[in-house]
């Protein structure tokens, strides 16, 4: 079944390089990942986001959208859906 | 396809796709869990390599995978002899490095290191996943202060017990060794990166193009 068209400009940068990110970190078709929204859930209900995984998550966000992330700020809230995670990385773009 | 080389510690395993031919590349594994994630394209594009005419051999590392050496004692430096070692065994004439394993080429091949990584950055995944494995058990740990006790007296770091020289090596680590023939990135291959993946996962693509890029490379 064909997604729904998605218009450009209907997300921000971030939003898509985290979609990204998470497509190639779990190995998602883009229309799955596409179809992620804010209550979409991620740690906890994604099995395969074991430790190494979630370090190896976090090390590529920080790579691709250039930011650091301490780890005293990861947390399961950070993590638990993808509209938390996004919240997050957005705020410390934004020089948080 | 399974073979024997004399590592330092006693005789090792290799995958190997023999036939004597003119072109005989050494295989460096990527390092530690990213070795596991890429197991698979590994030997894939080796069997792509073989198909086009290239020896191929994929040598255990001491203390990596089916070898009985013990991990912790291992060092790069050792590696990068154990590399040179398995490269005269097989009569290697050229190396391809994957991830990591560009932080233990041997000094006299000319190679192809595929997606290279330092070895800080390794270490930095490894540290991160220590520290929210710590976290997750209710026990509070920072990577700097992990990084002081490793270099002191070593570390467990996600399954692997390594050394304090390993980590005190990994820390410093830059692609090395081998008279460079080209660093093939990732974007080459299309698609993201395999090791990146939460689960092993497979792409004959990227093996295609790994090995494509090999059998035309105008100078190996």
């Amino acid at each position: 079944m064909p997604s729904e068209p998605v218009a450009v400009g209907e997300y921000s940068e971030t939003d898509l390089a985290l979609r990204q990110v998470l497509q190639d970190v779990l190995g998602l078709s883009s229309d799955r990942t596409a179809n992620f929204t804010a209550e979409t859930g991620l740690f906890g209900y994604l099995p395969e986001l074991d430790s190494m995984a979630v370090a190896g998550l976090l090390t590529e966000i920080e790579d691709r959208l250039d930011i650091v992330i301490e780890d005293d700020e990861v947390d399961g809230e950070m993590l638990e859906t993808y509209g938390s995670l996004l919240g997050f990385v957005t705020a410390k773009r934004d020089g948080g | 396809m399974i073979s024997a080389w004399p590592g330092p510690d006693g005789d090792e395993y290799a995958v190997v796709f023999d036939r004597s031919r003119e072109r005989r590349i050494l295989v460096l594994p990527a390092l530690f869990d990213e070795a596991n994630k890429l197991r698979h394209f590994t030997v894939e594009t080796m069997r792509r390599l073989d198909e086009a005419g290239f020896d191929s051999m994929l040598p255990d590392l001491p203390g990596c995978n089916e070898s009985l050496a013990p991990l912790e004692e291992q060092t790069l430096l050792m590696w990068r002899d154990a590399a040179g070692a398995a490269a005269n065994h097989f009569a290697a004439t050229h190396a391809l490095a994957i991830r990591g394993g560009a932080l233990c080429a041997p000094a006299e091949l000319p190679t192809w290191r595929y997606a290279p990584a330092t070895g800080a950055s390794i270490l930095r995944a490894m540290l991160r996943a220590r520290v929210l494995a710590s976290k997750e058990a209710g026990l509070e740990e920072t990577r700097e202060e992990l990084l002081a006790r490793g270099k002191e007296s070593g570390l467990e770091l996600a399954g692997y017990r390594l050394g304090a020289a390993m980590i005190r090596e990994l820390d410093k680590a830059e692609p090395a060794g081998g008279a460079a023939l080209a660093n093939i990135a990732q974007a080459e291959l299309g698609g993201a990166g395999l090791w990146l993946r939460a689960e092993p996962d497979y792409d004959p693509a990227q093996a295609d193009a790994l090995a494509t890029r090999l059998v035309t490379d105008e100078n190996p």
